[in-house]
């Protein structure tokens, strides 16, 4: 079996695996406590926080560990909201975000918020202008994605965060990191971010792992009370060994960020080229998107159908995003691209992982070609 | 306004003649150190001034750090053109546009233009005119005062380039480091002592610390503390080091002595001694504690003088006239208040007495420390289990050793 599906998880780093496993066992202390036991656990934290802080180029005081993107994306978003609502009650974000984003600012909608959808164009970009354009004096925040998890379509971050920090300084400026961390530079601070979320099983770390970037002097009003544990913006005991996975794992990830992206853009290239010459497929990503991930469309054919011949030939890959792959609705995200229903609801997800090789790649042309084969006679039929 | 460089003016040592380029190298090498952290960013000596150019970095950021730079008065940032007439004008003008919102009917400007590069074809005085008049034209709020004006634009001509500058922020001045010697810094968890170890850099000493812990009395987390309490001095001065005494036996000693109010007198002079001879080993010549006059019962001006009698080395309490509100205002000011607000216990507020004498009797302290016959063996002792660490500034701490028998592999991270 070949698995091409990194932008839903990947398969943790097995250096990462036996750190936590090894932690787990000899420093089971609460980080809270005073004695022996709580110190080495937290002292174990202050080397991770710092690890994480070193991987971003941040203070490690501006690190606030989260269970994972989902919470680092609520945080930032709701808590953001909460802290500055008497600065106004305006939100920006785009059509285009994940589940954890939009279905965040879709709560603050019902709570009478006021929120700036922007629209994309028919590649999934939102200009600079786009969101300069939408400023107003009672916006509060602005929320992007760096890199989108469905077509791997790059925002401009850095230069919407230089143009907000010059014409907004007040406006908080948020950017979901999850697909570009590893894949792409990532330099919040320079970028002119406030707030900056990832996730480490996105990058061969541990599931239920996560932070979010807070610039010094931001304050957020926390979403789990209960402890004084980050600073009292998140409350509960921190998970050390993960959060060493974490750390670990985003080391590695960005020391590897350049020869991934490399090596991943000459693979991808190669796919994108020969699903251009299967008849019947179309694809959706551009070749100046991230270099991990390929989105295309099989119209005519169900999406879950093409997945499931894939897989019965040895590939692994996904529709839409995994968070909402479940649904049966068509893909927000192409919809908001200008898509039609038909293709947006038969997108499938190439993603690749810094260990795919060329035979690898070989494989999955092969079956992409035998799929369409297969499926041929009922094109239409579905 | 996207700047180009800082320039740092020198401060009031400027005037000693002949330590000058001592002093000034002793600015260098601090600046040098405080840049570690940004690459890209280089330094130039001029005389009498230092500037840093940003090479990309925030001009806000670099002046937030050399304004810590001992010796430095004011920073300006600068922004570089050409030394052409038109490209001098077009960017005084955008200069001034970026102080828009300060002006006011009647704010009052001046150009002062500063002819370096003596080929230029005009004068500083046709300068003056040829800046001013589009600045006036542009903002009819502005009025020209040469005498006293609100706003002084400067102007430095030079073969290579114009300079344009007109902010002056003032930085710490004082000495630059160490050009007053050496002294030990008696450090504790609390408010006080890092700043009084800051006071002292600023009068031009090179500072090293001394901390005093009590394993395992004391958490390691105090120590840790302590180190990061360090590091933060050594954001200001580029590198400190750090001597950590273990205190433990001397300090168990003491409180089998069934003199009870007499304990923090004795521990205070013993701290002094093993100080003494840490400064004796490191060349230094004082001592400096966070003493302020009648705080606790420790800094009475009786207990003062029977405690500083156990050393013979000049014992330098730059705090000792300063309220409270002061010295914890200046301790957020240097960034050391949120480390010195933690709540671990360390050796000081360990086994501290009901009720401690403000008034002790040197003479009865005497006596009982020449019953100790120990005493002097245990100093020499914890001088001799010392550790020492260097910080730098904007780095991690480095490991020290641990008491708990802590087993963290390197190889996790």
């Amino acid at each position: 079996m070949k698995y091409f599906d990194y932008a839903a998880t990947t398969p943790p780093d097995s250096d990462v695996v036996r750190t936590m496993a090894e932690i787990m066992e000899a420093h089971y202390g609460n980080p809270s406590s005073i004695h022996g036991y709580g110190e080495r656990a937290d002292q174990l934290l202050r080397r991770a926080r710092c690890g994480c802080a070193a991987a971003l180029g941040v203070k490690p005081e501006e690190i606030v560990f989260t269970s994972g993107a989902t919470e680092s994306n609520n945080l930032a978003i709701k808590g953001a909201a909460l802290r500055y609502q008497t600065r106004g009650k305006h939100l920006i974000t785009t059509a285009t975000e994940h589940a954890s984003v939009y279905e965040s600012f879709l709560q603050l909608q019902q709570w009478g918020w006021e929120v700036t959808w922007l629209p994309v164009d028919s590649d999934g970009r939102v200009s600079t202008q786009q969101v300069m354009d939408a400023i107003r004096p009672d916006t509060v925040l602005v929320s992007l994605m760096h890199v989108n998890n469905e077509t791997g379509i790059i925002h401009p971050v850095a230069e919407i965060g230089k143009r907000l920090k010059s014409a907004a300084p007040r406006v908080l400026f948020h950017v979901d990191g999850v697909q570009g961390f590893g894949k792409l530079e990532a330099k919040p601070a320079s970028w002119g971010a406030d707030l900056y979320s990832l996730s480490a099983h996105k990058i061969r770390g541990p599931k239920g792992a996560g932070l979010l970037y807070v610039r010094s002097g931001v304050e957020l009003t926390p979403l789990l009370s209960g402890g004084s544990q980050e600073q009292g913006m998140r409350a509960g005991t921190e998970n050390v060994p993960l959060l060493v996975g974490m750390a670990k794992a985003m080391r590695l990830a960005a020391e590897r960020q350049l020869a991934f992206a490399e090596r991943a853009t000459v693979l991808r290239d190669r796919i994108m080229e020969t699903i251009e010459t299967i008849p019947g497929l179309k694809l959706n990503s551009r070749k100046d998107g991230a270099p991990h991930i390929i989105h295309f469309s099989y119209p005519g054919m169900k999406a879950e159908v093409a997945l499931h011949t894939l897989e019965q030939l040895g590939i692994i890959v996904s529709t839409q995003s995994a968070c909402s792959s479940r649904s049966a609705e068509p893909s927000r995200v192409l919809l908001a691209m200008g898509r039609d229903a038909a293709s947006a609801s038969g997108g499938l997800r190439i993603s690749l992982g810094n260990e795919h090789t060329e035979e690898d790649v070989a494989l999955l042309e092969q079956a992409l070609h035998q799929m369409v084969a297969q499926l041929r006679p009922l094109e239409r039929r579905m | 306004m996207k700047y180009d460089m800082l320039l740092l003016r020198f401060g009031e040592f400027m005037l000693k003649g002949k330590n000058r380029a001592r002093f000034e190298k002793t600015i260098i090498t601090q600046v040098r150190a405080l840049l570690k952290p940004y690459p890209g960013a280089s330094l130039r000596k001029e005389f009498g001034r230092l500037y840093v150019d940003l090479g990309g970095h925030s001009h806000t950021e670099l002046i937030a750090v050399l304004k810590r730079v001992f010796g430095v008065m004011s920073i300006s940032p600068v922004k570089v053109t050409p030394s052409v007439l038109e490209d001098i004008v077009e960017t005084a003008v955008a200069f001034m546009d970026e102080r828009e919102n300060e002006f006011k009917e009647g704010t009052t400007f001046k150009v002062n233009t500063r002819r370096v590069w003596k080929e230029y074809p005009h004068s500083s005085h046709e300068m003056n005119h040829m800046v001013g008049s589009p600045i006036l034209r542009k903002f009819q709020q502005l009025r020209v005062d040469v005498r006293n004006p609100d706003i002084e634009l400067r102007v430095e001509i030079r073969d290579q380039g114009t300079y344009i500058f007109n902010e002056v922020i003032p930085a710490v001045g004082g000495f630059p480091l160490g050009t007053n010697g050496k002294a030990m810094a008696l450090l504790s968890g609390g408010i006080d002592s890092p700043v009084a170890a800051w006071a002292s850099m600023r009068r031009g000493l090179e500072v090293e610390c001394v901390h005093f812990y009590s394993y395992p009395f004391t958490s390691q987390r105090a120590k840790e503390k302590v180190i990061d309490l360090a590091r933060a001095l050594a954001d200001h001065a580029g590198t400190i080091k750090l001597h950590l005494v273990p205190f433990t036996e001397i300090q168990t000693a003491f409180t089998q002595l069934g003199q009870d109010n007499l304990i923090i007198t004795l521990m205070r002079r013993s701290m002094l001694r093993i100080a003494t001879k840490l400064a004796e080993r490191e060349r230094a010549l004082a001592l400096i504690t966070g003493d302020s006059l009648g705080q606790v019962a420790s800094q009475t001006l009786p207990s003062m003088n029977v405690i500083g009698r156990a050393t013979e080395l000049p014992l330098l309490r730059p705090l000792v006239m300063m309220d409270k509100q002061e010295i914890i205002t200046m301790s957020k000011q240097i960034g050391t208040y949120d480390i010195s607000i933690l709540p671990y216990e360390d050796c000081c507020t360990l086994f501290v007495p009901k009720s401690p004498t403000t008034n002790p009797n040197l003479r009865i302290v005497d006596k009982i420390e020449a019953t100790m016959s120990h005493l002097p063996e245990w100093v020499d002792e914890a001088v001799a289990q010392t550790e020492t660490i260097v910080l730098h500034a904007g780095e991690a701490a480095p490991a020290t050793s641990d008491n708990t028998g802590n087993e963290i592999k390197e190889d996790w991270f």
